[in-house]
Order: structure tokens, then sequence, then C-alpha cells
């Protein structure tokens, strides 16, 4: 039968008409300083820089860039903080702090999801389903925990570490930010937190809700900037833990700079994950799993299932139907309620992605891509999957943190998990079958910190989240996630 | 009842092949399709789309010709004082009433569509089920809706189940055969798979989830399955089948999320009332009063819109 001829007819017809969500309700200042001590200051040495929209490349506003001199004035407050009201008030108190944050987050949910996809360029479903409500329950999560502390660690003490230094990265800039500073408070921490100096703007929201919270000032500090004032706040001598989430190159360079100093660390890194899919597989709701696994965010998520193995005797119909299915997604204006796959976050970001894409067909593998149309400003990639590679591309050895999946097929499953395991990251896996006994025996295979069966990218405040191998260092989320902000005393 | 078969023409598809289905994942692919936001002139496009797909039906015990004329007559003048609709794809009834509605629709275009083989529950022998098919055809239906025997096939007499189908579709001749599977008694997507599977192996034309006289009747996760079951039979042979989710979908909002989901599943081919029906008897109002809204921004009473 011929394929080319027997092809399913997704363009043209009837198209759903732009449905923007309104901006009418979120009010962005022209220009932000560094929130410290519980007020907006200006910067020591008075720099800024522009936060733009992906989508439209149009100017959002200004940020302040911390300098060393702004990193210990906020490290300082924090002490200051920490040694004061915070870490000697009733853990119950602080709990109620914690509640408060997390039901304004829920009640400006709106505002925070639009600023986010305007900020970040993910699509608006996204940002309004998945990253608003799932930061707002990490917060409602380690609120809970503030007063049982005891009973998360029974039989020893619980006692905060101080100061936490926390960076984090512009794929889930709200969601990491609660991932960061929910469990720090809950513990009695105070924090210095850096957004992504492409992502700002969530963070600088959270500090207006932390100030009309009535948070103790210090308690929690955000500095905005770029690499050079995420190493101050890293290497400043009076932050007692780190918690990085990046890149794998950044995260060993702040394991080096770190080593010896005394300070705890948490680092959530890259990843390469595989998403294993057996011939017993539903396949039409795998096929789904694949779909968001890789193209969900953009694919800038560093458990993105960006290697798929599919058993051989499914492989075509597999790939048939994904290809289908890609011509579905919708590709455009993030805050457009139907897009599926919004702005890349950064001109540097599709030009790394790009310059993956020219990799991967000059190493010989067959690129194919969604036909839909892209807007003309903006930073788009349609979504991609190469097939014909092997272990040996950098495609599928390499984290590509965009919409691109490495296509492979395997025959047994000791042949799919070695493949899968042969990789120096260790994040996230998936595996896909209708066979109870073959999800226990790969998921035990798979050496990675989160494995999904029959699902992926799913997440919850009570389930740990971290790497092994080069994908990082301790975990954050549920019970484990407070380990991360104590020392434990007998 | 014997189930002893007839020797089949064409072989059983094997139905331990078919795909598995996952129920949890139908159901976030279905809300998926659920968030689609439809506005504007997308939305009056599809509003008329609907109207153009319904399948207007009676059903009861207590039809009598005079009430399939005037459903007739509204098939035909489905608000007359709105311009520029379609009119309905077609009329559903008995097989007593064919001849009357074949008569009342005249010209239209409309087409009659009977349901036969003991509706709705399908337990009658095989000879009264095919005379049954033939009568309603030689009365003038255009299209025939069967049901399947749910009794054989939960019971694994797939072969009974398949003959059966193909023995209507022959005595159906010229007129296209749907095929209800009566969903609500299958218990599992994975069956429905395997039904609808069956069904197009056995030369259904369209495959329809149900009877409306079981609960549940049409359900988004079941329709799914059974549009992921037709793009299936079409990946690999090549035909086209219909499909008619039937019962429990009354308003135009449920009616939209059901094209979303069959323009993302199978795509533009699929998108007319050649390839899709709704079955529903309380759609049409519905779907006019949301016109209405669109015309004029306020609704009107149901008053305004007239009821048969």
């Amino acid at each position: 039968m011929d394929t080319q001829t027997n092809k399913l007819a997704f363009d043209g017809g009837w198209q759903y008409a732009p449905a923007p969500e309104s901006t009418d309700h979120i009010h962005i200042d022209e220009r932000y300083g560094l929130f410290i001590g519980g007020e907006f200051v200006e910067p020591a040495d008075g720099g800024y820089f522009t936060s733009i929209n992906p989508a439209s490349e149009e100017p959002l506003a200004e940020v302040a860039t911390a300098t060393a001199a702004d990193v210990d004035r906020a490290v300082a407050a924090a002490r200051k903080a920490f040694k004061g009201p915070w870490s000697k008030m009733h853990a119950a108190e602080r709990g109620k702090y914690i509640y408060r944050l997390a039901r304004i987050l829920q009640e400006r949910a709106r505002e925070f999801a639009v600023i986010e996809s305007l900020d970040g360029g993910k699509p608006i479903r996204e940002s309004r389903d998945i990253d608003i409500p799932l930061a707002a329950a990490h917060f409602f999560y380690y609120a809970g925990w503030a007063d049982k502390l005891e009973y998360a660690f029974p039989g020893r003490k619980a006692l905060p570490l101080g100061v936490a230094g926390q960076v984090i990265p512009w794929n889930f800039p709200l969601l990491m930010l609660a991932w960061k500073i929910a469990p720090a408070l809950a513990c009695g921490n105070a924090v210095v937190l850096k957004p992504a100096e492409t992502t700002p703007l969530t963070a600088l929201k959270v500090a207006e809700v932390v100030r009309d919270a009535g948070l103790p000032p210090g308690v929690v500090n955000i500095l905005t900037g770029a690499g050079d004032t995420g190493a101050a706040i890293v290497n400043h001598p009076d932050v007692d833990k780190i918690a990085f989430t990046g890149s794998t190159d950044v995260g060993r360079s702040i394991q080096k700079a770190i080593a010896g100093s005394g300070k705890k660390y948490t680092l959530e890194l890259g990843g390469k994950a595989a998403n294993i899919i057996f011939a017993d597989a539903a396949i039409d709701e795998a096929v789904e799993g694949i779909v968001n696994g890789i193209f969900f965010n953009q694919g800038h998520v560093c458990c993105a299932g960006s290697r798929l193995f599919v058993q051989e005797s499914v492989g075509d119909e597999v790939i048939r139907k994904l290809k289908d299915r890609m011509e579905t997604l919708i590709i455009g204006d993030p805050l457009d309620k139907n897009t599926d796959i919004g702005a890349i976050n950064s001109a540097a970001q599709l030009e790394r992605i790009e310059e993956y894409l020219k990799i991967g067909r000059e190493e010989g593998a067959e690129m194919h891509q969604s036909s839909c149309p892209v807007p003309e400003r903006g930073y788009w990639c349609r979504p991609t999957i190469f097939t014909g590679v092997s272990q040996s591309n950098r495609v599928v050895q390499e984290e590509i943190f965009g919409p691109v999946l490495a296509v492979q097929t395997f025959r047994t499953e000791e042949e799919g998990l070695t493949k899968a395991n042969n990789t120096p990251y260790g994040l996230s896996g998936g595996v896909w079958t209708d066979k109870g006994a073959k999800i226990f025996k790969m998921t035990q295979g798979v050496r990675a910190g989160v494995i999904w069966a029959n699902t992926f990218n799913k997440f919850d405040p009570t389930s740990p989240f971290g790497g092994y191998k080069e994908s990082g260092v301790g975990r954050e989320g549920g019970l484990h996630g407070l380990d991360a902000y104590v020392k434990l005393e007998v | 009842m014997t189930l002893a078969a007839v020797p089949s023409k064409t072989p059983v598809p094997d139905l331990e092949r078919v795909a598995r289905v996952d129920e949890v994942g139908v159901n976030e692919r279905v809300a998926r399709f659920q968030s689609r936001s439809i506005k504007t002139e997308s939305k009056i496009e599809a509003l008329k789309l609907v109207l153009a797909m319904i399948d207007l039906t009676t059903l009861e015990g207590q039809d009598t010709p005079g009430k399939v004329r005037q459903l007739c007559q509204k098939a035909m003048h489905l608000h007359d004082r709105m311009p520029g609709l379609p009119h309905v794809a077609a009329i559903c009834v008995y097989p007593t009433m064919v001849a009357i509605a074949k008569k009342a629709l005249g010209q239209s275009g409309i087409k009659v569509a009977s349901v036969a083989t003991a509706f709705p529950s399908g337990m009658a022998p095989r000879s009264i089920k095919l005379e049954e098919t033939r009568m309603a055809v030689a009365e003038g239906a255009d299209e025939i809706d069967m049901v399947i025997s749910r009794g054989a096939f939960l019971q694994g007499e797939l072969g009974f189940v398949f003959d059966e189908i193909a023995a209507i579709k022959e005595a159906c001749g010229a007129a296209h055969l749907k095929v209800i599977l009566e969903t609500g008694e299958l218990g599992t997507l994975d069956r429905v798979r395997r039904a609808s599977w069956l069904a197009m192996h056995a030369g259904a034309d369209f495959i329809k989830t149900s009877t409306g006289k079981i609960q549940p009747a049409a359900t988004m996760p079941v329709t799914l399955v059974m549009l992921q079951a037709i793009r299936e039979y079409w990946y690999n042979k090549g035909r086209m089948v219909g499909m008619k989710p039937a019962g429990g979908i009354a308003n135009s909002k449920l009616a939209l999320h059901y094209l979303v989901m069959l323009r993302e599943t199978l795509g533009n081919a699929w998108m007319t009332p050649e390839w899709f029906r709704f079955g529903a008897s309380s759609l049409a109002n519905d779907v006019l009063m949301q016109l209405q809204k669109q015309a004029t921004g306020v609704y009107q009473s149901a008053d305004y819109f007239s009821k048969d």
C-alpha cells in the first residue's frame, strides 16, 4: 500500500479562529529594581537589562542587574531575617505565611499565567493548567510540613541551615521558584533567589506577593541578573546552601566553586530521557505520550523524553501516527488558548536548537518537521523528529532542549535497556506496555530519578524529583525535598 | 437460538492483534479536545456543520405517521427565519415509518435511515433480521442502522457476529450500513475497539456507538476509540468508514468538542455529513439557539424554536 497517497489531511478546512487570552487584567512595571529586605531597591551600580517577549521580540520591562555589592546586601538582609524573626518564629506561624503565599498565587493565577506566557513564550494552556497550579500546590504542600518536621525526621531534630542561595532556569520560571522557595521557607531558612535573565517577571511579581503577604523583610530576596549574579550568590561566603537548576556545565562549575566550602547543595541538571514503547503498548495513547514527552513546553524540559525507542515490529506504525499527530499541533501566539507549541525562549536558544538540526542532518539522520505555519516575528521551531539515527549521533547523545526527538528502534527488552542507559544523563524515563511485569522489569532497570509508566511528564509536589549521573545531585519535592534544607541533630 | 454460523467468505480478523486501549490516556486526550476554544466565525461554521450532520431521530413505541411527518418538516425547515441554514443529513425512524418519511421528504435530499435487526436489543433470529432489513430497504431506506448481537460478541462468538454483519450488509444492497456496537453494553474500551474492528472488516459503512436506549450512550472517550479504529482501518485498508455517535449529545458545546475530536483524529476528509453523523433528537434546537446568539448577541427563549 502506498503510504504517500494514503495520508490524513489536516491543512485547510475548518480552522480554529484566534482565541487570545486577555491581557487587560495584568500590570507590568516599566522598570523593576531588586527585591532586598522586603522592598524594591535600585541596583548598586545602576545597571538594567531588558526582558523581551520571545513571541514578538517586543520589550516587556527593564530589570536591574545585581552585582556583587547587591548580593552582599541581599545575603545580609536574609541573614538578619533568619536570625531575627524567621528562625525563632513558631513553626505553625511560619506555615501560615507559606499558606498565604499559596493562596495569593491561586487567587492571582490568571495574571501569573499571562505574564509567564508573555515573558517565557510558553502556551497559555500550559501556564494556566500546569505551571501556576503546580506552583501553588508546592507552596500548599510545603506549608503543611512547616510545623511537622519532627514527623518528617523521627527521633532527630531538624534545624534550618540559614541562608539559601537559589538559582533557577527559564523553562519553568514560577514553578522552579516554588520548588526552591517553598521547602526552604518551610524548614525555616531565608532565601536569596535569582531568576533566569530571560524570564524574571513572574519572580518579581512574587516579590510583590511576598511584600503584600507581610512576610518579615529579608526572608525572601529576589535578585535579577545573568551568570555573574548567579556566580556571586554561589560564591558568597555567608550562604549556607546552594540550590541550582540548569545546565550540566554550570552545575559542574558550581560544584567546583563550592568544593570544600561546607555549603550544602542540590543540583538539578540536564537530561536526555529515554521513552521506550513496546509493541504491546496502547499505541495511540503512547503516541500522545511521545508528543507530551518531547513537545511539552517547546521541549524546554530537562526531563523531556528526547530519545524515543520503539520496538521494531511497531516502528513504522508509531512513526506514521506520530507524524500525523504532529500535523495537528498548533504553533503560534503563546497567549492563544489553542496554541500547543509556543515560542522558543530566546534567540540564543533558537540558535542552539538550529545548530543541532544542522548537526543532525550533516550526520546523515533523516529529519521530519510538521508543516504548521509559524509567525514571522519571534523565535519559533517546528516540532522535529530525527529517524535513522544511532547511539553515536550527537542528536542522540546531547541535550538539545528544544522540540527535537531522536527515534531509534530496538528488538529485545535487554537491547532497549542497554540503549536507554547508554547516556551520561539519568533524570527521567518512560515505559509503555500493557504488561505489568514488563513495567516492573524496565522501570527497575532504567537508571534515572523519575520513571513514568504509560504516561510522561507528570509532576506532583509529593513526589521527589532529581537525577542520576550528570543529571544532578539531591532530590527536590516530597519528603526528600525537606532533607535538602535542614541539618539533622539527634 | 443457535450460534452456528454460516461459513464466512472473508476470514474473521484476529482481534488479539487489535491495538490495546489505555483508558487513562484516552481520557487525557479527550480533555485536550475539550480545552480547545472555538470562537466567532469558526464557531458559526462549526454549528452549521453540526446541523448538517444530524440524523434527526424518533424511535419510540408511540411514534405515529403524523409525528414522523412533523419531524420531516422540521428536518427540511430547521428555522426558516434564519437564512443560510443547511438541512439535516437524515431522518432516523423505525422500518414501519420509512415509507411515510420517504414521501414526506420528497426531493429534499435528506436521507431516510431506518433502524433494523430487532432494534434495540437485536434479540431475534437472523432470518427475521434479514427480512426486516430487506423490507426497510424496499420501503425506500437509504441507510440501515443495525445492532450487533452483543451477547454473542461478549461470549466470544466473533464469527457469528462477523457473519451476521456481512449478511445484513448484503441484504442492504445499495443502502449504507451503520453498525451499532451498543458500547454501553460492551463494558471496556478494549472491547469497543475490537468490535469496531470486527464491524469494519465485515463491511460496515459507518460504525455507531449506541441505540440511545442504553446508558451510557455516546461518550467522547468511546467515540475517540472508534475514531482511532477507523483511522487504523484506513491506514491498513485504504477504505474510509464513517462514524456516528448517538444518544446523549444534546448541546452545542459538546457537539463542537466532537468536531474538534474528529478534526484532530481523522482530518478534514471526514468533516462532512457523508462521513460523520450525530444521532440526536434535541441537539438541533440547541444549535439553532446558539446560532441565534452568535447573530444577535442574546439568547432567545426556547419557545421561539419549533419542537417537532
